[in-house]
């Protein structure tokens, strides 16, 4: 089951090596550190360690659910919104190594929508791995789109891996063949691909995973989860060090289980409500000037030595 | 005069005829989409009968067929998609992007 950002931050008990937290900063942002594989916050980390990572590291951002076409209530400008969310990732004092976008980048796999949000996004200057929502799977051949412009080295719908600086990162696509009355769905043939991915990698290797849906259930009720995602989890128990980024459900949500740790973005388009209240997750509208509180991008932090990662979750409003 | 007249009368009565009875063969059922659900999820017609969904949430649906028999494009705010319904039989569909959403159409010989 999912926790919000306040239950975490106020769990107690939990192994200070396996610790997950995250810090919302004046209600702007919120820092994760992963040390020994497993993410902890930066209060937990020290401004030390913190000082550390930024010498001797590199860090990675996550941006998710652009939704660029979108133009109803919850946010008639969400072009100017990921455009802000991309000068954000400008203005970091530490450059990013490279960009992950965990999906729905587009609002309805219009090519002039996959157009504008690479032109867009291309402005921080990074290269960014794509896997897709369940958005940018709705062409009439589902997926031409997408795969045309970010499938070309990828395996099967779009997903593959690659490695920077020791740490090992699997993008997974959860958003095909979904069937009636499922969830998410990876795949048998994904599934077998990331079992042949990881078989030769060191237990100490740190896995970081991303994919659209979350691979946890976070709230069976909105399909807020992966069918077969347990399979997949399964493959990477070995591992000392699991992280798992995923977007879908525009806010943070964060889990951790043995030495997996789950983590939800923001959308930089709009929010939908928390788990459960309201009728159904779709885009919730709030008072204009709370919109930029609610979006947002991530910033991950691998220090080089440490078994640890860094995430920063800051909001447009920050 | 009188009964050019006459003539023009009984022709839009034909023609009117003619509507009301093309309406009546294709009556069509609405299923509207809201709040992530299809209402109303269950819907009996007769076979040459027509479904419309209609799509009134901030977010798109897609309407698909359990055995994607049918399928309609991604249905943006205020699309609409038609399906005819030539056979009998029960016609269990979800939305392609939200699998969670069920619906059924129960058509009658």
């Amino acid at each position: 089951m999912g926790h919000s950002p306040e239950d975490k931050a106020s769990a107690k008990g939990v192994d200070r090596r396996h610790a997950l937290e995250c810090m919302i900063w004046a209600g702007t942002g919120v820092l994760w550190t992963v040390v020994g594989g497993v993410p902890k916050s930066l209060n937990l980390l020290g401004s030390a360690e913190a000082a550390t990572a930024e010498t001797h590291g590199f860090s990675f951002l996550q941006i998710s659910d652009s939704h660029v076409g979108f133009d109803k209530a919850a946010n008639p400008h969400a072009l100017d919104t990921l455009k802000e969310a991309i000068s954000k990732v400008k203005s970091l004092p530490q450059k990013p190594a490279f960009m992950i976008h965990t999906g729905d980048i587009t609002h309805l796999s219009k090519a002039e929508q996959f157009d504008t949000s690479r032109q867009i996004i291309n402005e921080a200057g990074l290269d960014v791995h794509y896997v897709p929502g369940e958005h940018d799977m709705v062409d009439d051949v589902p997926g031409t789109e997408f795969m045309a412009r970010y499938g070309k080295n990828a395996k099967g719908a779009g997903w593959y891996s690659f490695d920077q600086e020791g740490v090992h990162f699997i993008g997974l696509v959860n958003v095909v063949n979904l069937k009636a009355g499922g969830l998410g769905q990876l795949g048998a043939e994904q599934i077998a691909w990331l079992a042949d991915d990881v078989k030769s990698l060191a237990d100490s290797t740190p896995i970081v995973v991303f994919a659209h849906i979350p691979l946890w259930t976070v709230y069976q009720q909105w399909g807020w989860g992966t069918d077969d995602s347990t399979q997949a989890l399964a493959l990477l128990k070995r591992f000392g060090s699991v992280t798992v980024l995923n977007g879908h459900i525009h806010q943070i949500m964060q889990k951790v289980e043995g030495n997996v740790t789950f983590h939800t973005a923001r959308s930089t388009a709009f929010p939908q409500p928390a788990p459960g209240t309201a009728a159904a997750p779709g885009p919730m509208t709030v008072p204009a000037g709370e919109l930029r509180g609610l979006l947002g991008i991530s910033q991950v932090s691998v220090v080089q030595g440490k078994r640890e990662l860094a995430i920063i979750d800051t909001t447009l409003a920050g | 005069m009188g009964a050019k007249l006459k003539l023009v009368f009984a022709l839009v009565f034909l023609f009117m005829a003619e509507v009301i009875a093309t309406h009546a063969a294709n009556a069509a059922v609405v299923v509207t989409i809201s709040n992530f659900t299809f209402d109303p999820a269950e819907v009996k017609i007769h076979a040459g009968e027509t479904v419309i969904f209609k799509n009134v949430d901030d977010i798109p649906h897609q309407v698909v067929a359990d055995d994607h028999g049918f399928k309609s494009k991604a249905l943006d705010t205020g699309d609409t998609a038609t399906f005819t319904f030539s056979t009998a039989g029960n016609f269990g569909y979800f939305c392609g992007l939200h699998p969670h959403m069920l619906g059924k159409v129960i058509v009658a010989p």
